[in-house]
């Protein structure tokens, strides 16, 4: 699924790319309100970008948004966030981004698509992923290494990936995995299928999936922490909402959902 | 084409505006994207980036894996293919509409319904774990294996397109001949259908060329073993759009290669 999902990001990608788009939503503006004041009726539709790994925290998020702003639609697009901050770049309408690297949030911001600074909001551990009960008896890193067991990773381009190859480099240990998947999701399904016996993943990505799926901590992964940022952008087409919606994140209610799924405060 | 040059001009001749600009339309929808490919390519540093190790490698392992799975769907779609072309039998038509079920379905819902059955807990694949120590996702084979999958059905048309186009009676005159069933399918069927065959083998090759949902899926992505050029672009997208379009220019460059140099000779054969 997330790879049809990724295969859609990359068609609108191309076809925005042809026709030549930039900056960061060339859309209809449909609230025209007046900047941050906390009276304003906000409506239409928001448009929030978000790294794969918030799916559940931001979907939460986006419900409570709603119900506090009604006649206001709040619509997700969920992917790798590189392949974010690309179609950003080419154009697409967003209103907001939320990225789960800093380096895809700079892509953005280099290209002068982002309103103001990007403030941190979250941060992510990786856990290693194994099946419910923990058959194989995994205790740390140094399990993975073991013969015949069999490890997903990220790949080292996606944030996931570069975070699991820090932390294994810092604890020193040589993990030979079977694959190398294009985002945290598509490991942990991997594992979730029984065709790896580990992954490693998103603490917040191993608690979403509890029903299946034991997260074990190691202390290396705090060699690695993975800072979210977020951020308005220059063209949003609904600015009033994006930023209000930013707020929202920020707030003590928004860090309760995040934290309840798992990240930590920054 | 007996009737010469008054009815070919006849027949290309005029041609109704209220055709020819959809005609143009449709062409330029598909081929503007390629353009946009060139246009955009970073033609300064491409001799470097094609050269670059995992560029080279991930290159070769498609061109082996779409090899290999050409053969695999040759070696099983052309017996499958005359079956439904030749042979009457009770659910025909149910397993043609099988045959052709990966044309539609999403590669990515192949990737996984392969993952369920050849997968480590699959229902042949746990067989295959336990018994030989043969496990398929993350091998070259896997790859091999989805890229069959995906691609076998267009053999399979082209091949039946053409066994119903030839003409039975040298079959049957090898037949009456004393020719027994398999030297008339080797010596008489085999040639008679060969361009059908060729045709479809490339368009098998060149689908498997381009297979990604059902490769990523069911195959996984490790440079050297699975990452084919299709896996390669799509993570090259994560951090470098340039390279993205140097390695989607070299898989259209191969495909279109191979698909204009036989497709004039081939295609239009029977």
């Amino acid at each position: 699924m997330r790879a049809a999902r990724s295969r859609t990001g990359l068609a609108t990608l191309t076809a925005l790319a042809v026709l030549g788009l930039s900056g960061c939503g060339d859309g209809d503006g449909t609230a025209e309100a007046p900047p941050s004041g906390s009276g304003t009726r906000l409506s239409g539709t928001l448009t929030v970008f978000a790294a794969a790994s918030l799916t559940e925290s931001f979907t939460r998020l986006g419900r409570d948004f709603e119900a506090a702003h009604p006649g206001l639609r709040v619509s997700f697009s969920f992917a790798g966030s590189s392949a974010l901050a690309n179609q950003i770049n080419q154009g697409a309408p967003a209103d907001v981004f939320a990225s789960a690297a800093p380096a895809n949030m700079k892509t953005v911001t280099d290209a002068g698509n982002g309103a103001g600074t990007p403030t941190t909001f979250a941060r992510n551990q990786l856990v290693i992923a194994v099946p419910k009960g923990n058959p194989g008896g995994v205790t740390g890193l140094a399990d993975l290494t073991r013969p015949g067991v069999k490890v997903a990773l990220c790949a080292e381009q996606v944030p996931c990936g570069a975070a699991a190859k820090k932390a294994l480099t810092s604890a020193g240990v040589g993990v030979t995995p079977v694959t190398l998947e294009q985002d945290v999701k598509a490991a942990l399904s991997k594992l979730r299928l029984g065709e790896v016996d580990a992954a490693l993943v998103y603490r917040t990505d191993a608690r979403a999936a509890a029903e299946q799926v034991d997260g074990i901590e190691f202390p290396e992964s705090a060699e690695a922490v993975n800072d979210y940022p977020i951020v308005v952008c220059r063209e949003a087409p609904n600015k009033a909402a994006g930023q209000a919606f930013v707020d929202h994140v920020l707030s003590d209610a928004g860090r309760g959902v995040l934290t309840a799924a798992g990240f930590q405060a920054p | 084409m007996g009737g010469g040059g008054v009815a070919r001009r006849r027949r290309t001749g005029r041609v109704p505006a209220a055709l020819l600009l959809p005609a143009a339309l449709g062409l330029l929808f598909l081929v503007l994207p390629l353009i946009g490919l060139l246009v955009r390519a970073p033609w300064s540093t491409l001799p470097h980036r094609l050269t670059e190790p995992g560029v080279v490698t991930a290159l070769r392992l498609s061109l082996q894996t779409a090899t290999l799975a050409t053969l695999l769907c040759l070696l099983l779609g052309v017996p499958l293919a005359w079956l439904l072309a030749r042979v009457e039998f009770p659910g025909r038509r149910v397993v043609r509409a099988l045959v052709t079920v990966p044309l539609v379905l999403p590669p990515v819902v192949g990737g996984v319904a392969l993952l369920l059955v050849f997968g480590r807990r699959g229902l042949l694949g746990g067989w295959l774990d336990s018994s030989f120590g043969i496990t398929l996702p993350f091998s070259t084979a896997g790859v091999v294996l989805a890229e069959a999958f995906v691609a076998m059905p267009f053999l399979i048309i082209a091949v039946e397109g053409a066994l119903r186009g030839a003409d039975t009676r040298y079959e049957e005159a090898a037949a009456t001949l004393g020719a027994g069933r398999w030297t008339t399918f080797t010596h008489v069927t085999l040639p008679l259908v060969a361009p059908g065959i060729a045709a479809g083998a490339v368009l098998c090759w060149a689908r498997a060329l381009g297979e990604f949902g059902a490769t990523i899926t069911f195959a996984g992505n490790f440079p050297g073993r699975t990452q084919t050029m299709p896996l390669a672009v799509y993570l090259a997208l994560e951090t470098d759009l340039e390279a993205a379009i140097v390695l989607s220019l070299l898989l259209l460059a191969v495909s279109v290669a191979i698909l204009a140099s036989l497709r004039d000779r081939w295609i239009t054969s029977p």
